[in-house]
């Protein structure tokens, strides 16, 4: 929010490194630079590369072995792909359920949050106390929201069973597997929604008054305005709220953990991964390559992130 | 400005109130938007209010009337059971033990890093700060299976850890946050002091501070709103976790806060007023957090997003 404008012109001085002048910046560092600096980057930048990008590499190269964390590494080609494919029906459950969970997150959950942040743009009275109740259920931990889900979808004693009227034949909104996953997404949509509305209303915040008073002299209606004139000039926040729905969409796990531990119509793919290493079932090969399906879904929109990034930062 | 609803006659009304634009009379379609609003805004608070009201009422009550009924009993009796019998001071614990050193390695080497990326030449800088910032986007799972395998084979010795692996042990659990949160906190300090000038650093060296020093006593100072800002939200993230203490962590004991919640479900009978109480006390910090620092919180989000 504050740092935009100056953003602009900060890189500046980033572009001029000329060759020369690079080794005499280099050598303008003394004897006691070199030691920090090496420790200091070194350490968090070997913590990333190890914990974070090693790891990753070690899925992709675990998922085509049948490791159990015991027996010795065996190599094993394609077969726990084929398998997942195949004959793992919890796979193509929670396939449709993350596609269920991205396409309620982008269609309802972030419109929603959209909304909210142009209502509250408007110069409203008690802005703050609203976006800070859209807000709360953003800083709820997701095991929390999970617990609350319960108390209202319960099917003896839940608040909606009885608000639906429907105490002599309860609907049974998390045990039912045809349903509960909506349940879920109702719960992931009000968690989701604050989300996006505090990143928009910092856009909107940023927008010059002076473009959209030029829209209203032309005669352009409130619709127009916000379509044709504020909304494009949005877009770097956008292309932030995409991401962020895809990833959110691809991590969850939490509501659906809490909840049941993701069976029963609740699968996903991040639950799959864990319950494949979790207790008893050490498939670690198998539970690898699920992973990798779930990396390879997501990489795409990372790498697009990143382009973005860059391209803003080389203009 | 704002021009409501009807366009054309907006422009006069915004004309003529430009000395006062905060202060517009109510008219029809102001008062809907209030009403709108307002019933919203409840609607969003139901879930939260629901819970506290469950948590106060006792289960008898609830099985016999369900939870949409007028009390009968209300008290703190599940709060008392809740912080006793579920040991919840001890998961607190728990949960400061992991939380606080965490968050403090996070905002050290992430201001560092984002320090020396942005002041220092240092060959191949901008490959680093993507593997930063893109590893922060990868979702958690594709760590998770090796990383639970390399934790149960690396040994600690007794006094850090019980189980004399990195399984199972605060540190290994405080590794994967810090490794995973330095990512995003880079990225945002980076843009941050992308916009501190660089003649201030280029001054000091000039002067001869070293490299520490431009960074401790130059930059650090001027970062201070941005690193108050991840401070709070980086808090509020891993004290929600769950998922790093639920894989890496087996050990009842150990669990922070949010992954013991599920304690106080019964083995064969779970009760779901006990639960609430339980969930009311796991939030409240974080809510406190977030209504005391609000300001920090939304522009700790808005700085990560807004240059991106």
């Amino acid at each position: 929010m504050t740092s935009s404008p100056l953003t602009a012109e900060a890189p500046a001085p980033q572009t001029t490194p000329v060759r020369g002048r690079r080794r005499v910046r280099l050598r303008r560092y003394g004897r006691r630079d070199i030691p920090v600096l090496v420790v200091l980057l070194g350490i968090p930048v070997l913590l990333d590369l190890a914990l974070i990008w090693a790891t990753t590499v070690a899925s992709i190269g675990l998922s085509f072995t049948s490791y159990n964390g015991v027996t010795a590494i065996k190599w094993v080609g394609l077969r726990n792909y084929e398998q997942i494919f195949t004959i793992y029906l919890p796979f193509w459950t929670a396939v449709r359920n993350n596609l269920l969970w991205l396409g309620v997150l982008g269609l309802v959950a972030t419109p929603l949050g959209l909304f909210f942040a142009v209502l509250l743009d408007k110069q409203i009275r008690f802005t703050r106390v609203y976006q800070s109740i859209f807000y709360m259920p953003v800083v709820l931990s997701l095991a929390v929201v999970g617990f609350i889900a319960q108390l209202i979808y319960s099917r003896d004693y839940g608040v909606l069973n009885s608000l639906l009227g429907r105490g002599s034949h309860p609907i049974d909104w998390l045990g039912d597997s045809k349903i509960n996953i909506w349940a879920v997404l109702v719960a992931a949509v009000w968690r989701h929604a604050g989300y996006v509305m505090i990143l928009y209303l910092a856009g909107l915040k940023a927008v010059d008054p002076a473009l959209k008073e030029a829209a209203v002299i032309d005669g352009a209606n409130e619709r127009q305005t916000f379509f044709r004139v504020v909304f494009p000039t949005l877009r770097p926040i956008n292309i932030i709220v995409v991401v962020i729905t895809v990833i959110e969409a691809l991590r969850a796990f939490d509501i659906v953990y809490a909840i049941n531990s993701g069976r029963n119509g609740l699968e996903l793919l991040s639950v799959l991964v864990t319950a494949n290493i979790v207790g008893e079932a050490s498939r670690i090969g198998f539970g690898s390559a699920i992973a990798v399906i779930l990396l390879a879904t997501s990489i795409g929109f990372v790498i697009a992130y990143l382009t973005q990034i860059i391209r803003e930062d080389r203009q | 400005m704002t021009a409501t609803t009807t366009a054309p006659a907006g422009v006069v009304e915004a004309d003529r109130r430009a000395p006062n634009r905060n202060r517009k009379p109510l008219r029809p379609a102001r008062m809907v938007l209030y009403v709108f609003l307002t019933v919203v805004a409840l609607g969003w608070l139901a879930p939260l209010l629901l819970a506290v009201y469950a948590s106060l009422r006792p289960y008898a009550e609830t099985a016999k009337y369900g939870y949409f009924s007028l009390p009968h009993h209300l008290s703190f009796h599940y709060y008392g059971l809740a912080w006793s019998s579920g040991d919840m001071p001890k998961y607190f614990r728990n949960t400061l033990i992991i939380a606080l050193p965490s968050v403090f390695l996070v905002l050290f080497f992430a201001s560092f890093v984002a320090f020396s990326l942005s002041r220092v030449k240092i060959p191949g800088r901008k490959t680093l700060l993507i593997m930063f910032a893109a590893g922060n986007l990868l979702p958690p799972q594709v760590m998770v299976t090796p990383l639970y395998t390399a934790y149960t084979k690396i040994p600690l010795p007794t006094f850090l850890s019980s189980s004399e692996t990195l399984y199972d042990s605060y540190l290994g659990v405080i590794a994967i946050h810090v490794a995973f949160q330095t990512g995003f906190c880079v990225f945002v300090l980076y843009n941050y002091m992308q916009t501190i000038p660089t003649e201030l650093t280029e001054a000091a060296a000039v002067d001869g501070a070293s490299l520490w020093r431009q960074y401790w006593q130059v930059i650090l100072p001027l970062t201070r709103p941005a690193l108050g800002a991840l401070a709070t939200l980086e808090f509020t993230w891993i004290y929600n976790d769950f998922l790093w203490a639920l894989v890496l962590m087996t050990s009842g004991d150990k669990l922070p806060i949010t992954s013991a919640l599920n304690n106080l479900r019964g083995e064969f009978f779970t009760d779901y007023n006990l639960l609430a109480a339980g969930s009311v006390l796991v939030a409240l910090p974080t809510l406190i957090v977030f209504f005391a620092l609000q300001k920090q919180f939304v522009s700790g989000l808005t700085l990560g997003a807004n240059k991106g």
